[in-house]
């Protein structure tokens, strides 16, 4: 069934409208979000009661609290900021590391540290928190028991989150920048090191910046991945909780248009990173 | 001089790595793994047993969710495969131009919404109270509010949703890279739609077919917020007991039983489906 071979008019028809059906499938959900976030009602269900914008900038006065004036959510999302920041800097920083190490350099079981690189792609995300919790808190547990002393940074809380988190993004980012790496004229840096430069500056001034789109990719990506992660952070969460997490519990409690105002936040925010990453990479590729 | 700095550049950009593989991967598993066969005589006393695995046998409860959670993950698999096969064909061989951009662009918009957002989406949708059920009372083909949520064809419908962009993108890679002479061939030596279809385009997809399958299959058999928030009373999903015994009754032993038996059913079934489609988790991952 390619352009050459010639295909039925029926055929035509229903191919089209299974097309049309499926783009249906994956808009339907969200649209529906979005718009619900200006429903003026307290519950985001039909029927329309006309256009708000108080689920995010109703102070709370007149019974309604919106996102902006919202302390819970807010400081959930100012916690999902800052864990996605570290997680961020350091599985993109391993990516880069990791990269050199398994495109340029030769060394004994390279193939089988390869495939031990890719495992985290196949744990679910549930057991990485779980097998991290145990670790590191039974870790504190038995050191406080014993010593008296108290680790406080393994125990649930935001720095175990970000170890959980970059336990698989950090995979994610090694696959984005080795991408890019393999595609490198190696010549270039050649040329470099022949006109006097060391392998160091060569390393900065011509290697890195043709990274630099897979880099930012990888960035973009990892800043994502982490915000909307949900199941390795529920297992480590403590009493800060982030976003998501925040977001799950209120949910359970029942929903109001105010979780439709965060949801579209989420999308619009989530949507400008990616067209920003695209579009740089896009430009210097 | 030259050999020693190799070395060197060697261990600094190897240490990292291990690191990062060990502390945060290979370890915490291992420490799950030996946390799964201690078994609590008191409160600081711990022995070594079996008593986890037991419990997961002779508690029905137990493994028929595990069962139920297996079937139900590769049932969502194979329907995210036939949903989104067609798809891929249309936007690798049959679109050109900016409609294939733009095509594909559709399809990766929904998943820069987290699963959250998406699974809320759904409730919205399906509920008593949500639009269809609104729809269909305002057509008048129903008298009462109609209940679609909160069954296991919403948690179906849910989880292919979540599944659909990591089957599309590696479909539509490997279908672009087909030649499309390959496929001609196949007509003009005498074979119709099934026999092109099934001797030509499904073996030159397959390591996008296996690579799509094993990475939705993960997903679904990891998730939790869709089981959870759109499944029954009776929809139990293995990832939530996990949860229950490490949050809320704090039986971290039970807990880490669990989490094994899930990491090796899932690692049981990406080793089967590679083997089985001749494909190497190299080829098909990295």
């Amino acid at each position: 069934m390619i352009r050459s071979v010639p295909r039925s008019r029926w055929f035509d028809r229903l191919y089209l409208l299974y097309l049309v059906a499926f783009f249906l499938y994956l808009a339907l959900p969200l649209l529906v979000t979005a718009v619900f976030a200006f429903n003026d009602a307290p519950f985001p269900s039909l029927p329309w009661k006309g256009f708000t914008l108080d689920w995010y900038l109703a102070d709370g006065s007149a019974g309604r609290t919106g996102l902006f004036h919202d302390d819970g959510l807010l400081s959930a999302l100012w916690v999902s900021v800052q864990v996605a920041f570290w997680v961020t800097l350091v599985s993109v920083s391993l990516g880069c590391l990791n990269a050199v190490l398994f495109e340029r350099l030769e060394f004994r079981g390279k193939e089988l540290l390869y495939l031990v690189m890719l495992l985290p792609l196949v744990i679910p995300g549930v057991i990485l928190g779980v097998s991290i919790l145990v670790f590191y808190s039974g870790m504190a547990n038995t050191v406080s028991m014993r010593w008296q002393l108290e680790l406080d940074l393994f125990r649930p809380g935001l720095p175990l989150v970000v170890m959980g988190q970059v336990a698989f993004i950090t995979t994610l980012s090694t696959l984005v920048i080795a991408a890019r790496l393999r595609k490198f004229d190696r010549q270039l840096e050649e040329a470099a090191l022949n006109l006097g430069a060391t392998p160091v500056v060569a390393w900065f001034t011509v290697t890195l910046p043709w990274l630099r789109p897979a880099i930012a990719g990888a960035a973009a990506m990892a800043f994502l991945m982490s915000f909307e992660n949900f199941n390795t952070t529920v297992m480590l969460t403590g009493s800060d909780t982030p976003l998501t997490v925040a977001l799950f519990n209120r949910l359970r409690e029942g929903s109001t248009p105010v979780l439709n105002a965060v949801a579209l936040l989420l999308m619009v925010g989530s949507a400008a990173l990616a067209v920003l990453a695209t579009g740089r990479s896009s430009k210097t590729a | 001089m030259r050999a020693s700095a190799n070395r060197l550049a060697l261990w600094l950009l190897m240490a990292p790595f291990l690191l990062w593989i060990l502390l945060l991967v290979l370890l915490p598993h291992l420490d799950m793994l030996r946390v799964s066969f201690q078994v609590r005589e008191s409160w600081d006393s711990l022995a070594w047993g079996l008593t986890q695995y037991q419990n997961f046998f002779e508690e029905s409860y137990y493994w028929r969710t595990f069962v139920r959670t297996g079937v139900m993950s590769l049932f969502t698999t194979a329907l995210t495969l036939l949903i989104a096969f067609p798809i891929a064909w249309y936007i690798a061989r049959l679109a050109s131009g900016r409609a294939k951009g733009l095509l594909f662009l559709a399809c990766l918009v929904p998943f820069w919404a987290s699963e959250l957002v998406r699974t809320y989406g759904w409730m919205i949708l399906l509920r008593e109270s949500g639009l269809f059920s609104t729809t269909l009372q305002a057509l008048g083909l129903v008298d009462g509010p109609v209940e679609m949520l909160y069954n296991d064809v919403a948690v179906i419908i849910g989880l292919v949703y979540n599944g659909l962009l990591f089957m599309l993108v590696p479909l539509v890679t490997t279908l672009d890279g087909l030649d499309e002479n390959l496929v001609e061939a196949g007509y003009d030596l005498g074979g119709g739609h099934w026999t092109v279809l099934r001797e030509v385009v499904i073996p030159w997809a397959m390591p996008g077919i296996v690579s799509g399958c094993i990475v939705v299959f993960m997903l679904t058999l990891g998730s939790y917020l869709t089981p959870i928030l759109m499944g029954g009373k009776d929809s139990a999903w293995f990832t939530e007991q996990i949860f229950t015994q490490f949050i809320t009754r704090f039986n971290w032993e039970q807990g880490a039983a669990l989490g094994v038996l899930l990491l090796l059913l899932s690692s049981l079934i990406v080793w089967a489906g590679l083997r089985v489609t001749g494909q190497s988790l190299r080829k098909v991952m990295g």
